[in-house]
C-alpha cells in the first residue's frame, strides 16, 4: 500500500488506462502542457502521452462533450474534463439528450463509452457559478451512471471501472478532496459501481453521505461517539447504480437515517434517498428521516454566507440529535 | 476631443490601475476571499468604450470585470466592498469579484460563465429596440469566449434584428494558459463579423484614443438602428490569469514587449507631448485617485460582513 492524494490517484487511473488502451484519450480546457488542468489532475500526462491524446480544447463545453460522444460511438474511449461542475450545464444537451439516450434510442446497437470528469462543491468562496453540486441532475437522466468518489482509493478504482465500461459516466469529483491523502494498493485494482462502503460501523443511526460530505459525516460520528451515540456512516460511492440493499440493511439495523449531501434540498440527492427508504424500509424506521443539504439558494460568495448554506458536521450532529 | 474629456479618460484608467494594484495587495493580506482576475493592462478597452456611453446605456461584463465597472461609473467603495465580501458591497456580498453589478448605472452584471454575457447583451439590445429608446449596449468578453457557441448565436441574432450592441472582444491572447493560436486559425477575431454580415474592426487595444474612435463609430451605428459591430481590441493582461497563476506559459520577450506598450503610460506620454497637459496637473490627478482608492479601501475594510441568514434572501421576487 502507498499513501497518495486524491488528485494523484485520479492521475494514476488515467495514466494506467491510457497506457493499456490506445483508444483512451483526454480532452478538455487547459488540461495540456501549459496549465495541466485547473486542479492539476492531468499534470505530466501531455508530456507522457503527447498532445494528440491529451487534447487542449477551445472554451466550447457543448462541442467538447459532443465530440467525445461522436468519438465514443466510433471506437474511441474519450475522457472529458469539464473545468467546473457548474459548466456541465453548457453541455447538457450532449450529456442528457445525446450521450444518455443514444444506446437506448438506437435499440442497443451501440455503446457510449464516455467519462465526463468534473469537480463540484463549495467551500472556496468562488460564488454562484463555480460552487454548485449538480449530481442530482444526472441521476434524473436514464442512461447516465453517476460516481462520486470520496477517497483516493475510490477515485482511482472507480475511474478505472468507468473507463473500462461501455456507458456514459458522470464522474463527480470535489474541489476540496483533491489534496486529501489515502492508502491505495500497489497492484492494479478496480472498484465496482453500485457497491456501497460502510466507512464506520454503528448501531444507533445511519448517516448516508456522499463525496466530501463523507468526511464531515465521519467527523460528526467521532464527536457523537464521545456522547455515546454509535453512528454508521454509509458511502454509496455511486449514486447510479445505487446500492439499495446495503442502505436498507443498515437502516434495518439502526432504525434511524440522516442523509447528507451538498446540492439543494429540493428534488436533490437527499430527496431520492429518503424516498427509497420510505418506500422500501419504512417499517424499520423508529424516527423521521432527516436531511442535511443546502437550502434552496444559489451559493453566495461572502464567507459567512457560504458557511451558512453549506452542510457541515455541526448541522449533521444537530440532525442526529433531533432523532436520537 | 476636448482637454477635460482627455483628462477624464486618464483619470479613469488610473483609477482602474491603482484599484487593481490595491486588490492585489489586499489579496496578499488575505482580505479578499476566493480568487481574482485583474484588469491591469487592459484599461484602455473599458475606458475607451465606456467614454462613449451615457449613464442609461448598458454594459455586460465578465470574470475580469473590475475595470468595466469602474469605467461605467461604479463607485469605488461599493465595488471594493463587494470584492471583500462585505454587506455594503454592490451585491451585499453575494456576488464577489466575479459578479459585480450596478443596475442604477446600466451595469447589467458580470458573469463568470465564459461567453454567457453575449446573449444577455443581445437581449438588452432587443429590449431597447422594443421599448423604442436610443440606448446602446456594450458587451465585453475575451478571446476565449469567442469560441463558445453563444458568441456566434448571439451575434447572429443581434445582426438579423439590427440590435444596438457593441460586441467588444478583449483579445489578450490567452484564455488561462491557452494561447489564441492553439484554439483558432484566424488571427483577427474581428474577421468573424463577416460571417454574420456586420462590420468587424480590429484595433490596438492599448491605445485608448483608437478604441474611443472605433467605439464612437459603432455607437453611432447602433443608435441609428443600423445594428451591431464586433470590435476586437488587441491587448494583454499584465498579471497571470488569476491570483496564483505565475503565467509561465507566456514567453518572456512577449511579456516584455507588451509591458513596454502599457496603455496607461502611452496615454500619459501622449497627453504630455501632444495633448498639451501639464505634468503637475497629472500629478495632482494621481494624488486624487490615490486618495479616492484609499478611502474606498477604508470603507470596505470597515464595513461589516453580511449576517449569515441573509444567504436566504433575494432568491425570489416579492409576490405582486
Ligand atoms: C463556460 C466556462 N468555461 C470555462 C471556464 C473557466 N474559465 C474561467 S476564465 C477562462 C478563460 C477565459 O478566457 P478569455 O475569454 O480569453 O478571458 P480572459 O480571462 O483572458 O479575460 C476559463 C477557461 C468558465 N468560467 N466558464
Ligand atoms: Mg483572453
Amino acid at each position: 500500500m502507498r499513501e497518495i492524494t486524491y488528485r494523484d490517484a485520479l492521475r494514476e487511473a488515467l495514466s494506467e488506462e491510457m497506457q493499456k488502451d490506445e483508444t483512451v484519450f483526454l480532452l478538455g480546457e487547459d488540461i495540456g502542457r501549459c496549465w495541466e488542468g485547473a486542479f492539476k489532475v492531468t499534470k505530466g500526462l501531455a508530456e507522457k502521452f503527447g498532445d494528440e491524446r491529451v487534447r487542449d480544447t477551445p472554451i466550447s463545453e457543448s462541442a467538447i462533450v459532443g465530440a467525445a460522444v461522436g468519438a465514443a460511438i466510433t471506437g474511441m474511449h474519450p475522457i472529458v474534463e469539464i473545468m467546473f461542475g457548474d459548466l456541465t450545464t453548457l453541455a447538457m444537451d450532449q450529456i442528457a439528450n445525446q450521450a444518455a439516450k443514444i444506446r437506448y434510442m438506437f435499440g442497443g446497437q451501440v455503446e457510449v463509452p464516455l467519462v465526463v470528469r468534473t469537480p463540484f462543491g463549495g467551500g472556496v468562496n468562488i460564488a454562484a457559478h463555480h460552487s454548485q453540486s449538480l449530481e442530482a441532475w444526472f441521476m434524473h437522466i436514464p442512461g447516465l451512471l453517476v460516481a462520486l468518489p470520496s477517497t483516493p482509493y475510490d477515485a482511482k478504482g472507480l475511474l478505472k471501472t468507468a473507463i473500462r465500461g461501455g456507458d456514459p459516466v458522470m464522474f463527480c469529483e470535489h474541489k476540496l478532496l483533491y489534496p486529501i491523502k489515502g492508502l491505495i494498493p500497489d497492484e492494479d485494482y478496480t472498484v465496482p459501481f453500485g457497491v456501497a462502503e460502510v466507512r464506520s460501523e454503528g448501531k444507533d443511526v445511519t448517516i448516508f453521505a456522499t463525496s466530501f460530505m463523507i468526511h464531515k459525516a465521519l467527523e460528526a460520528a467521532r464527536m457523537l461517539k464521545k456522547e455515546g451515540v454509535s453512528v454508521e456512516v454509509m458511502d454509496p460511492r455511486t449514486l447510479v447504480p445505487l446500492d439499495k440493499a446495503k442502505l436498507i440493511s443498515s437502516v434495518q439495523k439502526t432504525g434511524r437515517l440522516v442523509i447528507v449531501s451538498e446540492g439543494c434540498k429540493t428534488a436533490g440527492v437527499t430527496a431520492e434517498i429518503a424516498a427509497v427508504v420510505a418506500e422500501e424500509a419504512i417499517d424499520y424506521l423508529d424516527a423521521p428521516i432527516k436531511r442535511v443539504a443546502e437550502p434552496d439558494t444559489p451559493i453566495p460568495f461572502s464567507p459567512p454566507l457560504e458557511r451558512y448554506v453549506l452542510p457541515n458536521e455541526k448541522r449533521i450532529i444537530k440532525a442526529v440529535r433531533e432523532i436520537i | 476631443m476636448d482637454k477635460a474629456k482627455m483628462v477624464k479618460i486618464y483619470r479613469k484608467m488610473l483609477e482602474i490601475r491603482f484599484f487593481e494594484e490595491k486588490v492585489f495587495e489586499l489579496y496578499g493580506q488575505n482580505l479578499v476571499p476566493g480568487t481574482i482576475h485583474l484588469y491591469a493592462g487592459q484599461e484602455a478597452v473599458a475606458v475607451g468604450v465606456c467614454e462613449n456611453l451615457r449613464e442609461d446605456d448598458y454594459i455586460v461584463s465578465t470574470h475580469r470585470g473590475h475595470g468595466h465597472c469602474i469605467a461605467k461609473g461604479a463607485k469605488l467603495d461599493k465595488t471594493m466592498a463587494e470584492i471583500l465580501g462585505k454587506k455594503t458591497g454592490y451585491c451585499k456580498g453575494k456576488g464577489g469579484s466575479m459578479h459585480i453589478a450596478d443596475f442604477s448605472i446600466g451595469m447589467l452584471g458580470a458573469t463568470a460563465v465564459v461567453g454567457a454575457g453575449l446573449p444577455i447583451a443581445t437581449g438588452a439590445g432587443l429590449s431597447i429596440k422594443l421599448r423604442g429608446t436610443d440606448q446602446v449596449v456594450a458587451c465585453f468578453f475575451g478571446d476565449g469566449a469567442s469560441n463558445q457557441g453563444t458568441f456566434h448565436e448571439a451575434i447572429n441574432i443581434a445582426a438579423i434584428w439590427k440590435l444596438p450592441v457593441l460586441f467588444v472582444c478583449e483579445n489578450n491572447l490567452y484564455a488561462m494558459g491557452t494561447c489564441q493560436t492553439q484554439v483558432m486559425l484566424l488571427k483577427d477575431i474581428a474577421k468573424r463579423a463577416s460571417a454574420y454580415g456586420i462590420p468587424g474592426v480590429s484595433v490596438n487595444g492599448n491605445n485608448v484614443l483608437d478604441i474611443f474612435e472605433v467605439a464612437q463609430e459603432a455607437g453611432k451605428r447602433a443608435r441609428n438602428h443600423e445594428g451591431p459591430t464586433l470590435i476586437e481590441c488587441k491587448t494583454y493582461r499584465h498579471k497571470g490569469h488569476s491570483r496564483f497563476d505565475p503565467a509561465t506559459y507566456r514567453p518572456k520577450e512577449e511579456v516584455k514587449a507588451w509591458l513596454e506598450q502599457d496603455p496607461l503610460h502611452q496615454f500619459k506620454k501622449w497627453l504630455l507631448e501632444a495633448g498639451n497637459v501639464e505634468t503637475t496637473y497629472l500629478d495632482q490627478i494621481e494624488k486624487q485617485v490615490i486618495t479616492a482608492i484609499e478611502s474606498a479601501v477604508k470603507f470596505a475594510k470597515d464595513s461589516p460582513y453580511p449576517d449569515p441568514h441573509e444567504a436566504l434572501e433575494d432568491v425570489h421576487a416579492e409576490w405582486r
